[in-house]
């Protein structure tokens, strides 16, 4: 394979695999910047997985299999965030006790389903003109799906939300102080369940993304952990859209070269890396200013109770 | 009054479960009969279920105790595995003679285990670092290290398909309950180590700070309890416990280091629920952790006898522990009631 | 009664009530347009809460507010906003890690839907501080920003939502004295502009020079409305404190006798790392008990938290029977014999989840006989909790009732049972009948007068004027993290007692 071949087969493969991990991360960001740890999003991506596959294949839609993907995802979502936010009761327990279960009944629902090809996959879409420039044309805009270039415009979209919008503003100070929050009138826990309910929305797409374009078929566990790097990323990203997509197309990258790497770096140790890197992301911001600006939202994981403050 | 709500989320449990068997065409009360008869009803079936149980029963106790002192020890499945390390490079590597295999390769197994977990602890108590994260993230560095090894360094002489390393030799095999395949050592071990946790937690100085630290830190800071040090000893314990339970896996079940999913089968997230339904009560935990041994069993069961997927456990699982927070919500409504007429 | 023409709030027969306390008891209020109005008046006197009806946090049980002569209901923060009051809270409601702007904006809605438009937003803030002289930059992070620009932060939020009367509640008492000139001048500035502010303090230093009137309030009740300019500061100290009868505890006259605690040029920070401390010097002798009077907030709590070792003195000296115990851990200053009675009995002092026997040995249960070993004694905690019990009267169920089940009088009780137990040479007592029912306060009150004549040394610090005068022998006052004066709690003039408590220092030095 001629060098400039392989690095558009890499980049290639970057730009699909990182899509849904993008998609995952960028949802959990928004659940976790107004206060909720979301566990359940290995649960959630794997009932996507499953629901979109069943869809498109019943239906012959992959769309239909994707919007499926989401609504199962966000009603995943709904429980934990009923248990979270109303009941206040412990989110670790929660979200884990929802991954049980999502990895479950999907491996439940989903027998009979293994092997079976998926007649009609998310197109391919081949971008004339613009596929022929050097390189980067090949790789953006030959043979990547709609849904890739919908993650990519979600960035922005999500950055500019977040921060330069008044909703923006609301979500970030219901996971910062939702004390004060509360007293100017924010209804915190509305708050909350819309952004968790966002973060299952995505995180049931980047399943489906997975059953229905990157490997159309259904495995049971084929996410394969997928959702736990997706919480390593969301901290590495430190919480920040942008820095996400850098984050999941790095690791996504990294993932495709392990194999190539080899000789000089096991591929394990490669695949160990965001999980070290997050903890060493988060000594990193543990004091100071630093905190302050990047850290974790301070009311992560610490359910809200009017009066106490 | 604690252990209702346990037993709720139980039966909470078993009643949906009931509802999913119904949709596959089996009756429920059919599938529970041939769960209890594979996993209770004969010797070779309890022992299989003791078998299970076993990990469960030593990640479960150190589990309980990092709970008591509020540390969220997520990580007991990277401390097994990190454990089953331990005993796989001392048993195939350290050339020590026979007798002294064992014991070197379960000390070497604990000490592999709490250091795993004490860098989550030290994280925590110096830079106040998430447990629940640190710990997560821990798991699945210790996956990889295992990945790693069985395919690298520690790349096995014969390999058929699957990656593992060599066997290790009889003097590093813990012997069988004769007639079944199931470890006495680590059987008594762990019943031992839940007596011993117990004894700890209610009747020792170390097991009153434990729990003064983990029912209300300021009341420990004013009684002159050193948080930092508790939290280490707590974590040094559950990381330990569950380097055991590693050390067992290999010695007792596998033979050899093989590959994660093989090895801990999600011992260490199942003694999570296993210690919370045991209301964080080392000798609960042995009740619990059989509860689950039998659920395990019963998976295989299911799958046989019933051709129903063995991922039923899970969704099991998933439920019980739902159920459980529901369950811990009501008592906890019911305490504030109390305190309100204050 | 007709309102004053210029009068912009009037507050009728306002009544509010908590659980076993009336906060405000029938309170007339006028505050007139454009004046600058100060509410003068000791802890529980009863103006934040009156303030907070002002602004809608909370409900009154009966009378009315008046705006402009018309009668209104202000049903939230949001309402008051609406009829353009705003409130500048001691603590403030900021998100740290938000901007100065993106603060102002939050929980507004400015009809542009969800996008922003912070160049207008900016352009606004920037008119507000050029106008009453705030100046911020609205880019700049909160946690940036120094305690006095946030509070400007503070004041900007409610002129941003057109707030023409602004209510402060104890502004100065997070501030450094030159942030405190700088809060002074912008007051006056938005005085000039057309706003009406009500001030909250205690300091009289404050009343004398920024207001145009004072009201001082006394449990609960208005005692005197008057213009500043006729008023000085020992009649308004006078007003403050004055009460009708004083009633003081049957005890023997104190002999004055050795030395137990002796405190020297004593510093410390507060939470905040201001200076809570600033040279605190003060003796108690055997079986005498020192009442540390002044409104909370003035450094009461810290010098509890140095003498027990919860606090790091970052300066002078503490010594207990001539021994130093400056900065040793709590473990060993409880060793040497100094009980600590702490004010918050349900977070700091029980375990809740535990029972009452272990709650009771909480401070000695390393040591024998509870302690043999690495093993706990059961036995001699249960004989402990049985004796415990039967000498302070704690009703309880069992000995293995969890602490959280018990009356707030029986926490007291565990506390008491517990620091008491092994006859301490010092005991810190903070507010400890805060929320105790009378017989509980009485026993409470009793037992202390028991362990004085016993011979403990005992530091008293209470909110409650009252009970200093009826329990202490000696008063000592705090300000701003001084020592104002100390004198003789028999026969002591309330008057002065008011005046060092709202920041005069008594002639002829301290101590």
């Amino acid at each position: 394979m001629g060098w400039e071949s392989w690095v558009i087969a890499t980049l290639s493969r970057t730009l699909a695999y990182g899509t849904p991990l993008l998609l995952g991360t960028l949802g959990e960001i928004y659940a976790e910047r107004s206060g909720v740890l979301n566990l359940g999003v290995e649960g959630m991506m794997i009932m996507g997985a499953y629901t979109a596959f069943a869809t498109a294949y019943t239906t012959g839609n992959p769309w239909l299999g994707i919007l499926a993907a989401a609504l199962v995802g966000g009603a995943f979502s709904l429980v934990h965030a009923f248990a979270s936010i109303t009941l206040k009761a412990n989110q670790v327990v929660s979200g884990l006790s929802l991954t049980m279960l999502g990895l479950g009944l999907s491996g439940v629902l989903g027998r009979g389903w293994e092997g079976k090809p998926l007649p009609v996959p998310l197109g391919q879409i081949t971008v004339p003109g613009l596929s022929s420039i050097p390189v980067l044309g090949p790789v953006l805009f030959q043979g990547q799906n709609l849904l890739v270039y919908l993650t990519l415009l979600l960035v922005p979209i999500l950055w500019f939300i977040l921060y330069r919008t008044r909703a923006g503003i609301t979500i970030r100070s219901v996971g910062e102080n939702p004390g004060t929050a509360d007293s100017l009138g924010v209804n915190v826990p509305r708050v909350r369940y819309l952004c968790v309910l966002v973060g299952g929305m995505l995180a049931g797409v980047a399943g489906g993304y997975l059953s229905v374009a990157y490997r159309p078929s259904w495995t049971e566990g084929m996410t394969a952990g997928m959702g736990w790097i997706v919480i390593a990323l969301t901290i590495f990203a430190f919480w920040n859209p942008v820095m996400g997509l850098v984050g999941a197309f790095l690791f996504a990258a990294l993932y495709h070269l392990s194999f190539r790497l080899q000789p000089w770096v096991a591929p394990e140790l490669l695949r160990a890396m965001p999980y070290a890197f997050a903890i060493l992301a988060l000594v990193l911001v543990a004091r100071g200013t630093l905190h302050k600006r990047m850290g974790a939202p301070a009311a992560l994981g610490i359910p809200y109770t009017r009066g106490e403050e | 009054m604690v252990l209702l709500i346990s037993f709720l989320a139980i039966v909470a449990a078993l009643v949906v479960a009931a509802g999913l068997f119904q949709v596959y065409g089996v009756s429920p009360l059919r599938a529970y009969e041939l769960i209890v008869r594979g996993a209770l009803g004969s010797p070779l079936g309890l022992a299989e279920t003791v078998r299970r149980a076993i990990p469960l029963l030593l990640c479960g106790v150190g589990l309980a105790i990092a709970f008591r002192a509020l540390f969220w020890n997520i990580g007991a499945e990277g401390q097994l595995l990190l454990g089953a390390v331990a005993a796989t490079g001392v048993g195939l590597f350290s050339g020590l003679p026979g007798p002294l295999l064992l014991p070197a390769m379960f000390l070497a197994g604990f000490l592999a285990g709490a250091a795993w977990g004490l860098v989550p602890a030290i994280l925590k108590a110096k830079l106040g670092l998430n447990d629940v994260i640190t710990t997560l993230m821990m798991n699945y560095v210790a996956l990889y290290l295992v990945e790693w090894l069985i395919h690298g360094p520690w790349k096995g002489t014969q390999m058929r398909g699957f990656a593992y390393t060599d066997k290790l030799g009889v003097a590093a095999r813990l012997s069988f309950i004769p007639g079944t395949r199931t470890p006495w050592l680590t059987l008594v071990l762990g019943l031992v180590l839940a007596l011993v946790a117990y004894i700890l937690v209610t009747r020792t100085r170390q097991g009153f700070e434990i729990r003064v630290v983990g029912e209300n830190p300021h009341a420990a800071r004013f009684a002159g309890i050193n948080q930092v040090k508790t939290t280490l000893l707590v974590m040094l314990i559950s990381g330990g416990l569950a380097g055991l339970a590693g050390v067992g896996e290999i010695a007792g079940v596998h033979g050899m280091l093989r590959s994660s999913s093989q090895i801990s089968m999600g011992y260490g997230y199942t003694a999570i629920i296993v210690a919370w339904l045991a209301r964080c009560n080392p000798l609960a935990v042995i009740v619990t952790s059989l509860f689950f041994g039998v659920i395990m069993a019963g998976g295989d069961v299911i799958k046989s006898s019933l051709g129903l997927p063995f991922q039923l456990i899970n969704v099991f699982n998933g439920l019980i522990l739902f159920f459980l927070i529901g369950s811990e919500v009501l008592m906890r409504y019911r305490v504030s009631f109390t305190m309100r007429r204050r | 009664m007709s309102t004053a023409p210029s009068a912009v709030i009037a507050l009728r027969g306002i009544v509010k009530r908590f659980p076993g306390v009336v906060a405000n008891d029938g309170i007339d209020l006028e505050i007139r347009r454009g004046e600058i109005h100060c509410l003068l008046g000791e802890n529980g006197a009863g103006k934040t809460t009156l303030m907070r009806i002002l602004y809608g946090l909370y409900q009154p049980d009966a009378g009315e507010i008046v705006l402009d002569g018309r009668p209104v209901r202000i049903s939230s923060p949001r309402a008051a906003l609406a009829h353009r009051i705003g409130m500048v809270h001691q603590h403030f409601r900021l998100v740290a890690t938000l901007s100065v702007e993106e603060n102002i904006i939050l929980g507004l809605d400015e009809g542009t839907g969800p996008f922003l438009n912070l160049a207008r937003t900016r352009k606004k803030i920037e008119r507000l501080a050029t106008e009453y002289g705030l100046a911020v930059d609205p880019k700049a992070k909160v946690w940036q920003l120094s305690v006095g620009q946030q509070q400007r932060v503070e004041i900007l939020k409610a002129l941003y939502r057109d707030a023409q009367i602004l209510i402060m509640d104890e502004p100065t008492s997070v501030l450094t004295p030159q942030e405190v000139e700088q809060l002074f001048s912008t007051l006056r500035n938005l005085v000039d502009a057309g706003l009406t502010i009500v001030f909250i303090t205690h300091k009289l230093d404050e009343v004398m020079r920024v207001s145009d009137r004072v009201t001082v309030l006394r449990q609960g009740r208005v005692v005197d409305t008057l213009p500043t300019s006729a008023t000085d500061k020992a009649s308004l100290a006078r007003l403050m404190v004055g009460r009708e009868v004083v009633f003081r505890l049957d005890k023997a006259r104190h002999e004055p006798g050795k030395r137990v605690l002796e405190v020297s040029d004593l510093h410390a920070l507060s939470d905040r790392g201001l200076p809570a401390l600033r040279g605190v010097s003060l003796s108690i002798g055997v079986g005498e008990i020192l009442g540390i009077a002044g409104v909370s907030g003035n450094g009461q709590k810290e010098l509890v938290e140095v003498l027990t070792g919860l606090r790091r003195a970052t300066r002078g000296k503490v010594l207990l029977a001539g021994s130093e115990i400056t900065n040793r851990s709590p473990r060993q200053i409880a060793e040497a014999g100094v009980a600590h009675v702490p004010e918050e009995r349900i977070q700091m002092g029980t375990v809740p989840n535990l029972s009452l026997r272990e709650n009771l040995i909480l401070k000695r249960y390393r040591y024998p006989p509870f302690s043999r070993s690495i093993f706990l004694n059961r036995r001699a905690s249960m004989e402990n909790a049985r004796r415990a019990i039967a000498l302070y009267q704690i009703a309880a169920p069992s000995d293995a009732t969890p602490a959280k089940l018990l009356s707030g009088g029986n926490i007291q009780r565990l506390v008491l049972a517990r620091e008491l137990s092994g006859d301490p040479r010092l005991i810190v007592a903070a507010h400890p009948t805060y929320g105790l029912d009378v017989g509980a306060t009485e026993q409470v009150r009793q037992i202390l007068l028991k362990e004085r004549e016993r011979g403990a040394a005992i530091l008293l610090t209470s909110e409650d004027l009252e009970e200093i005068l009826a329990v202490s022998d000696r008063i000592l006052v705090m300000f701003s993290g001084e020592v104002m004066g100390t004198l003789e709690a028999e026969g002591a003039d309330l008057g002065e007692i008011g005046l060092l408590m709202a920041g005069t220092r008594q002639k002829g030095g301290t101590t």
